[in-house]
């Protein structure tokens, strides 16, 4: 006697889904969803049962795991590590999966992607704020010699009490320093052989030629490949790029605004802000309603602006001789 | 500049414009210089309690209410010396009081940003 067993397709497809699951059965996780597909890795949303907290795994795509990809992704948690600032997710752990798949968990933000964000009417003065926090993340990395090369709207998060985050660092590329404070942990402590080292010199896991990043928001040295000439200035272009996606939409942008985004934006990296500091700064500016470098203002628009600044001010002292010549009027009487 | 100093220098500049506005009263037009003195003096007093007050409590809404009591009061005590004038003395002696509330709490520097524009931390 013979007996078939048939599945139907929801249960295949159940199937399916569970064994492109992680499997975090030696770990201190719980795997709950996936949240994000990448080139590289997944993120999925995980609990992490000691802490009784969520937080956010991202694992490697392949099971099939070389020794180049595994030092990614060490390297990129290594990376995040080394940047704690309020603006850049914290790394909490890192490991490997039975698979050998290697992993790391950090904060879970609850919130949306800049683009989500923008998308939900935010004004142009909250635009520029949370592009700022932005900017200001960026230029602590490039502070502890991190590149990001892959800033985009997509990855800059904004969480749930506004504050704003810069994820995905894994092309990251990390300029040259004498005496990095990783340089003391042991990069082969996850059992890789011949991974090359994020320290000792520049690292940036790419090689001349090859081009990472995402198009629209990529300067044109990084479009080009030019792995050697890439500085600060790419973040930088990429930040203006950024910028631009978030002024063209809004009906009313100063000159001033759109300039800043120029500049950031200029083909030549030597006619860009030279860091990402100066771009908060400049950013800073036009929230205050201060000149911006990047603009040359002239007389009208110098008296323009410092009105729109002290309307409140103007509007007292007008009162005041108002009132004066009401009284000037008065008392002759 | 300090949020007091901001005080007493508006203060003493609106006040003694505030004072040669008197000149606009054909009666008291011969006493202009007295009126102007005083003036100054009372906007200076009413500069260093609204800067003093700006320093200590960051609220713009407080801040210019402030302002304005102040401004009104010391007016008022003025006119009470002068035996009159008061609408004369204590409006326009209560909008100074206001505008120094406004840019003593909107202007100037704490100490804190100072310190922190100096790099004397």
């Amino acid at each position: 006697m013979t007996s078939e067993m048939w599945l139907s397709d929801d249960k295949l497809n159940h199937l399916r889904t569970i064994v492109g699951d992680p499997d975090f059965s030696s770990t201190k996780y719980t795997f709950v969803k996936e949240l994000a597909r990448g080139g590289m890795g997944t993120v999925y949303l995980a609990e992490d049962r000691e802490l009784n907290r969520l937080v956010a795994i991202k694992v490697l795509n392949t099971t099939e795991v070389t020794d180049d990809l595994r030092n990614r992704m060490i390297r990129e948690a290594q990376i995040i590590a080394r940047l704690e600032h309020p603006g850049i997710v914290p790394v909490h752990d890192v490991g490997t999966l039975p698979d050998g798949r290697v992993f790391y968990a950090m904060k879970f933000v609850r919130g949306s992607r800049l683009d989500e964000y923008t998308a939900r009417n935010a004004s142009l003065k909250d635009r520029l704020r949370k592009f700022q926090a932005a900017c200001d993340a960026v230029a602590f990395a490039h502070a502890h010699g991190v590149i990001h090369r892959d800033l985009k709207p997509q990855n800059i998060m904004i969480g749930s009490f506004g504050e704003v985050l810069v994820l995905d660092w894994g092309v990251a590329k990390i300029l040259p320093e004498p005496d990095p404070p990783w340089s003391a942990v042991p990069w082969h402590r996850f059992g890789q052989s011949g991974g090359k080292p994020p320290h000792s010199k520049e690292w940036s896991n790419t090689s001349a030629g090859t081009v990472v990043g995402t198009r629209h928001y990529m300067s044109p040295e990084q479009a080009r490949g030019e792995i050697d000439q890439l500085d600060e200035r790419a973040d930088v272009y990429s930040l203006g790029a950024v910028l631009h996606f978030l002024l063209k939409d809004q009906p009313k942008v100063s000159k001033a605004a759109k300039a800043i985004s120029l500049k950031a934006r200029a083909n030549a990296k030597e006619e860009r802000y030279s860091s990402a500091s100066e771009l908060s700064a400049d950013i800073g500016r036009l929230l205050d309603a201060e000149p911006v470098s990047a603009y040359r203002e002239n007389a009208l628009e110098k008296v323009s602006r410092w009105v729109s600044k002290n309307r409140f001010l103007i509007l007292l002292v007008l009162a005041y001789l108002l009132m004066r010549i009401f009284l000037a009027f008065t008392s002759r009487r | 500049m300090s949020k007091p100093l901001l005080g007493v220098v508006l203060g003493a500049v609106l006040g003694a414009i505030d004072g040669l506005t008197a000149w606009f009263t054909p009666a008291v037009r011969d006493q202009i210089g007295g009126i102007v003195i005083g003036s100054t003096i009372k906007g200076i007093i009413a500069g260093v309690a609204i800067g003093f007050f700006a320093k200590k409590f960051h609220s713009l809404p407080i801040g210019i209410l402030f302002g304005l009591a102040v401004g009104a009061l010391l007016a008022y005590l003025v006119a009470r010396l002068q035996g009159g004038y008061y609408l004369e003395i204590i409006l326009p002696g209560s909008l100074v009081g206001l505008i120094v509330g406004f840019a003593t709490q909107k202007y100037g520097n704490t100490k804190e940003k100072m310190h922190a524009e100096s790099g004397s931390f």
